[in-house]
């Protein structure tokens, strides 16, 4: 999610949603606007979540249902047609025929792309953020606007000139790499690595920024007077008063890496050594459309750490998306 | 895959990110005992210069490259042909057209939903629980979003019993089954439903905090002065989220433009659908037209710019003011 914009807003930023809808419940306003709500717009709302849901629930449900009832007959005949099945799930996960999903391997490989292409922009954008929020230099606030103006810069501006350079500066290092460590494959996941990192970097600092900014500079020039360096302040006081903001950012970098088939489809190769699941998935889509009993459920294995870190950090993910659409 | 496989790719992430706290704490080891003469010089250049090396080969290089490229044609020489091509062929100008309409329509259509979730869910019991269910395409990838509506606009020929949600609709209601995504121009807002999907969420989110930022006593002034709901809406909670608005609307009006998973998931950018964004993957990576891939990019470039300068200019006043 590229997003750029910010504007010093009013936002429920860093309330927590529900500890403020019990404070909201028991307060005169709070009693006020309930009685506001008409029972025509809760009924809206509740029109617009099942509309909202239905089509993932369709899909959730047919991926174990058995391939001829998902062919014949629409899932929501399911009370008429029972049956259940795991088939469709083993079927794409470890198949052994090669021409059929086997979606484990790629499975592994969005993992290992998405960890260090989370962990590799944060660590780089909170030092540049550091020094743009706490060292004095000429030119910082130039050189701080060009960087958040490098959202302007489609990611398509940037793959052709960068898949060159890969080849040529990159390729030899792999290779290099392979012929060190042989259990290192030629292609492998450093590309689409550094791609992520690069294309991450302009919004994870400027959000970044915006946050260590705002530490008190009280703090830092008590350690700066006590003789601390500017690395001893990053480690031990700004890096942990920062880690809110870097969990959000790194919720966001990694579902966003995970879910990405642009950088994947021309950064990795395509082969099972690399290629992440959407990628698998597109391929899929393409070859055999209507293979529904395996779309079905290679998009659920594709859904599924979307879904847990979503249903489980739901609360640092919201953060993360209001400090990046409105200032953090 | 096999054990080896396995453990191949562990070493690599392993490696990867153990080759990268070596670098970066090298260069901390090198900052911290630079000379002690223009020492604060050293450390602004060990913070700073991984990230501004970083952009300068990763971005900025590589966006005057691009522009560059999209003014040679195959042979290498100067000429307007990408651009002449772009703005004659009746395909790629279809292209440009779709893209303004997903423009046109995505931010405005995800935005006023968004909002009118974000109202009427507002203080109801369980607002935790429909937002999550409204939000949660968000975490959903382009990939997925686009097999599951694919799965809704299914099509089955004849009297077969249909599988796909919208045709069984349809012919439930005794009309004829329709191949959707094939009948131009009807799927291109098919598309744009999957985008307006994924996207009301965002702007539910925002919104919805921006909403609970607005003071009460701003409503409840409003309510003793005998306004009804719409009046409320409309002078006290809309002013109010302006700000939030703009930066809803900027936000996915890029994220619009930048687009290409859907359109190639569900269509491959046939019958009429594609956009920029995928035209420009298509011209240059499938097609080897890196020239028209390139003059593509410039445009999606150029379509972003005003956007983006408007959020500089807003950027810039406020660190004036700090």
């Amino acid at each position: 999610m590229s997003s750029v914009a910010p504007v010093d807003l009013p936002t429920g930023e860093g309330r927590d949603d529900s500890s403020f809808e019990e404070a909201a419940r028991d307060t005169k306003s709070g009693r006020i606007k309930r009685r506001l709500t008409s029972p025509w717009a809760t009924a809206a709302a509740i029109a617009i979540a099942i509309v909202w849901t239905i089509p993932t629930f369709g899909l959730f449900i047919s991926s174990f249902r058995p391939a001829e009832l998902i062919q014949t007959t629409g899932w929501w005949t399911i009370f008429q047609n029972p049956g259940f099945t795991l088939d469709n799930y083993r079927d794409v996960l470890f198949s052994p025929s090669q021409s059929a999903p086997q979606l484990g391997a790629y499975f592994v490989n969005s993992l290992a792309i998405a960890i260090p292409a989370t962990v590799f922009p944060l660590v780089i954008a909170c030092m540049a953020a550091y020094a743009f929020a706490w060292i004095k230099f000429r030119g910082a606030n130039v050189l701080f606007i060009l960087v958040f103006a490098l959202q302007i810069v489609p990611l398509q501006m940037a793959l052709v000139p960068l898949l060159q350079f890969f080849s040529s500066w990159l390729r030899p290092l792999q290779v290099g790499l392979h012929n060190v460590i042989p259990i290192i494959p030629e292609q492998n996941y450093l590309p689409v690595w550094i791609a992520h990192t690069i294309f991450a970097l302009p919004l994870a600092i400027f959000l970044l920024h915006n946050f260590i900014h705002e530490i008190p500079g009280d703090v830092i020039e008590a350690a700066r007077v006590d003789g601390a360096s500017h690395s001893q302040i990053f480690f031990r006081i700004v890096l942990p008063l920062a880690i809110p903001a870097i969990a959000s950012f790194a919720i966001f970098q990694f579902l966003w890496v995970w879910n990405d088939l642009l950088v994947a489809l021309i950064f990795s190769g395509g082969t099972q050594d690399v290629a992440p699941l959407t990628q698998r998935l597109a391929e899929l889509v393409g070859s055999r459309g209507q293979d529904w009993q395996r779309l079905t459920a290679g998009a659920f294995v594709s859904l599924v750490v979307p879904l847990i870190v979503f249903f489980s950090l739901q609360r640092f993910f919201v953060r993360g998306l209001l400090a990046g659409s409105t200032k953090g | 895959m096999t054990t080896a496989d396995l453990l191949g790719k562990i070493l690599q992430v392993v490696m990867g990110l153990a080759v990268f706290a070596a670098i970066v704490g090298l260069l901390v080891f090198f900052i911290d005992r630079a000379p002690k003469k223009g020492r604060d010089y050293w450390q602004l250049v060990g913070f700073l210069a991984p990230a501004i090396i970083l952009l300068a080969i990763g971005l900025i290089w590589p966006a005057i490259r691009t522009t560059g490229l999209a003014f040679l044609d195959n042979s290498g020489n100067f000429s307007w042909d990408n651009f002449i091509w772009m703005f004659t062929q009746p395909a790629a100008i279809r292209t440009l057209i779709n893209t303004v309409i997903w423009v046109l329509f995505v931010p405005t259509l995800a935005t006023a939903l968004g909002l009118a979730y974000a109202v009427f869910i507002d203080k109801s019991r369980g607002e935790r629980y429909y937002k999550a269910l409204v939000f949660m395409p968000m975490a959903i990838s382009f990939v997925g979003a686009g097999i599951i509506w694919r799965f809704v606009y299914e099509y089955r020929a004849g009297e077969r019993e249909q599988i796909g949600l919208l045709n069984a609709i349809v012919t439930g209601l005794g009309g004829e089954p329709v191949q959707w995504l094939q009948t131009d121009p009807l799927n291109t807002f098919l598309l744009i439903v999957v985008m307006i999907w994924i996207q009301t969420g965002f702007a539910m989110v925002v919104l919805s905090a921006a909403i609970k930022g607005i003071p009460t006593e701003q409503i409840e002034a409003a309510q003793l002065d005998g306004t009804n709901a719409w009046q409320r809406f409309m002078n006290v909670t809309v002013p109010g989220i302006r700000g939030s608005l703009v930066v809803v609307l900027t936000t996915i009006s890029i994220a619009t433009l930048k687009v290409f998973d859907i359109v190639r998931t569900m269509t491959a950018g046939n019958f009429n659908t594609s956009v920029v964004a995928n035209e420009m993957y298509t011209q240059a990576f499938r097609a080897s037209e890196v020239g028209r891939g390139s003059a593509l990019a410039v445009i999606l470039f150029l379509l972003v710019l005003p956007i983006v300068i408007y959020n500089v200019n807003i950027l810039r006043k406020q660190r004036e003011i700090r």
